[in-house]
């Protein structure tokens, strides 16, 4: 007995909406541990938005940058690549005119002019880099608002790269391993993976620190050079920095929305 | 039949050529994998706490499913905790959890691996620990 076309589309339709449809191998394990269940670490620290503030009259010398990059490249096990082609980066040094461009006037203070900003992910409220991403590998966690990775599965085709105006992502041109520096006794670090070729990476506000009720490497490293807190929590640190001083982001003229806040 | 010798000698060198893994590997002994679970960790353990997150039989045949799923967990929720159908509690974590018990790569993720040719890439990325000498 053959089925009319129209039969045929109504029982599609029927089953989709009853769910026929998508059943997937996943459904089937969910299924066969129905007594497990998942939930956040209860020492977690939470936040609707995480958010940070830079405080740059806190940075006086070079020791003070380089703690705080250190103690990042050292917890994510980040390679140090001398070719700035191929160089990662999660947390930099980037002078004035390149952190805030066109912001450059004629007679700015030679002492701003040089000094170098500490720049990284700005865990943008409208990150363009989530919207470009093909995979999703890339994605803005709903729960805290982080820019995230999915190693797994970026296939490292570079459009988020494009899409950051603040060039906070770099690819992995080679297997990043051989370049990660050896810390004291501990490398790299086991408790956190490496990359491989072939994937973007970046900044991810320390997603897996946090889980443990830890703040940002950086931010412990910084000595209350960064702050780091919930925006959307009006008591927070952050909030009432912000609330008292005067700051700024990395080029808010593009409607990215940067989570990352200067003060001086 | 035309041609008949050139057809069944073709025929034959085919079926030869199709087969070869087969009459290849015949007499050959496949070692039977024996994964092996008495890492100096585990067998610090007390009898009654050598468990895995789940039981035994689910993890040999669902263990890849289950670290996928852990990963979705993980990454996209920042869900880090794992409640098993005993109750236990464990982080989900291959590098953090799964390993520090079974810190012999080689001989309880190769074995298997190797012997049904798969190749993960897990360790392109996770960090395998250092193996020790039982």
């Amino acid at each position: 007995m053959s089925i009319k076309r129209r039969e045929f589309l109504k029982l599609a339709g029927i089953s989709t909406v009853l769910g026929f449809g998508g059943v997937s191998a996943v459904t089937g394990l969910r299924r066969t541990l129905e007594a497990s269940e998942v939930m956040p670490n209860p020492e977690a620290l939470v936040a609707k938005k995480w958010g940070m503030v830079v405080d740059m009259s806190k940075f006086k010398t070079e020791e003070d940058y380089q703690r705080c990059i250190d103690a990042c490249n050292h917890v994510h096990n980040v390679p140090s690549i001398d070719n700035p082609k191929k160089e990662i980066k999660w947390i930099w040094e980037e002078h004035y005119e390149n952190a805030f461009p066109g912001n450059e006037a004629p007679y700015l203070s030679e002492k701003i002019k040089e000094l170098p900003f500490l720049v990284l992910c700005n865990h943008c409220t409208n990150p363009p880099c989530v919207r470009v991403c093909p995979t999703k590998a890339t994605f803005k966690r709903k729960s805290d608002g982080i820019v995230m990775m999915d190693m797994h599965r970026c296939i490292g085709c570079r459009f988020c790269m494009a899409a950051c105006p603040y060039g906070a992502r770099s690819f992995n041109w080679e297997d990043p391993r051989p370049f990660i520096k050896k810390e004291q006794g501990n490398y790299p670090n086991p408790e956190f993976p490496t990359r491989t070729k072939g994937v973007v990476e970046k900044c991810t506000f320390c997603y897996e620190r946090l889980a443990k009720g830890l703040k940002p490497a950086c931010v412990e490293a910084s000595k209350g050079a960064l702050l780091f807190g919930d925006l959307e929590d009006p008591n927070s640190e952050v909030r009432q920095v912000l609330g008292s001083r005067y700051s700024f982001r990395r080029r808010p003229e593009l409607g990215t929305q940067p989570n990352v806040y200067y003060i001086f | 039949m035309y041609n008949g010798g050139k057809i069944l000698i073709g025929l034959l060198i085919f079926v030869g050529l199709v087969t070869f893994p087969y009459w290849d590997n015949i007499g050959k002994a496949t070692v039977k994998p024996d994964p092996k679970v008495d890492t100096p960790e585990i067998m610090k353990l007390p009898e009654s706490e050598r468990k895995c997150v789940e039981a035994t039989s689910f993890i040999k045949t669902e263990h890849m499913k289950l670290l996928n799923e852990w990963r979705d967990w993980v990454v996209r929720d920042a869900d880090g905790v794992y409640t098993n159908a005993e109750g236990r509690k464990y982080t989900m974590s291959l590098q953090n959890t799964c390993m520090k018990c079974h810190s012999n790569k080689t001989k309880f993720c190769d074995e298997c691996h190797n012997y049904v040719d798969v190749k993960p890439y897990c360790w392109d990325c996770h960090i395998a620990p250092k193996e020790k000498e039982i």
